[in-house]
């Protein structure tokens, strides 16, 4: 039996700290595509009303499916995965940001489970309703 | 201008087909901070029966950009590209993208709801293999704000 058949609701399953810097931002886009420059430049980040350059949206909802994946095994196993992006993840150009994923088990039934992933910088939540749903059977 | 509310149901062609390469996967993996072995060797991914590489969950929204830019490109959509702002995003999957995979995705916008001056404008790219299988469907939620530039 795998660990994925014994799941307690409120249970920690993975968690960890990434650090993002500049150079991850700039390595983001080019595997994406996205060149938004609000992702690398600061004067136009500036321009546009931000606190600064920011991580892309998809590069943190990436890293933080992927706290989960050697605790499941299989990514084959994701049935569903989503998320509301609410607050930008400022990368400073010298000292970077440190982004936390925390995945707890939020709710069971008999062939599947809710991950739900609290994702956090700066002491405050960048993705509400982080949820991923996995087969556990 | 305001979003264009006839976008909803209009029908927008497929995209030209997305071969996904190994090396590709391995680069969107290490982009992403996803350092599971089945995104990089293909022994782990053959070890969980894919034919190649894993792509990440994530990887998915590679092959839908093309599908932004068909939105994007309707001279009577009235969204700029400087006005969107990427609120909430869903995969709901039916297998992971492997590399090898020869993928089409297929555009349709679902819902627009008026937020003032603003609009959220709700699509969905799904995304099918060369044997015209269902992989994955890309839901984006976009919050469009009014300008013309």
């Amino acid at each position: 039996m795998s660990a994925l058949t014994n799941l307690t609701v409120g249970d920690v399953v993975a968690e960890r700290t990434v650090h993002l810097t500049r150079e991850s931002l700039v390595r983001y886009a080019g595997a994406s595509g996205d060149f938004n420059p609000i992702h690398y430049r600061d004067d136009i980040a500036a321009a546009v009303g931000l606190p600064g350059v920011l991580a892309h949206g998809m590069l943190t909802m990436g890293l933080a499916v992927g706290t989960i994946e050697s605790w499941l095994g299989d990514t084959g196993r994701i049935l569903e995965y989503g998320v509301r992006f609410t607050k930008p993840v400022v990368v400073d150009p010298e000292t970077g940001a440190d982004v936390t994923v925390v995945a707890k088990v939020g709710a069971v039934d008999d062939e599947s489970a809710r991950i739900d992933l609290t994702v956090s910088f700066n002491d405050a939540t960048v993705l509400v309703k982080a949820q991923v749903r996995v087969r556990t059977v | 201008m305001p979003v264009n509310p006839e976008l909803v149901g209009r029908d927008f062609a497929p995209t030209a087909p997305y071969l996904v390469g190994r090396e590709k996967v391995r680069e969107f993996a290490r982009a992403v901070f996803a350092d599971d072995p089945q995104h990089s060797d293909p022994a782990a991914a053959q070890a969980l029966g894919y034919a190649d590489v894993v792509a990440p969950p994530t990887f998915a929204i590679v092959v839908t950009d093309a599908t932004l830019q068909q939105l994007l490109g309707e001279p009577d959509s009235g969204i700029v590209l400087q006005n969107v702002l990427h609120a909430e995003q869903k995969f709901r999957y039916s297998r992971p993208i492997v590399a090898g995979d020869e993928l089409t995705a297929r555009l349709s916008v679902t819902g627009i709801r008026a937020m003032g001056a603003a609009a959220m404008v709700t699509s969905e790219s799904e995304i099918t293999d060369a044997a015209g299988e269902h992989v994955v469907t890309a839901t984006s939620i976009l919050l469009v704000g009014e300008g013309d530039q």
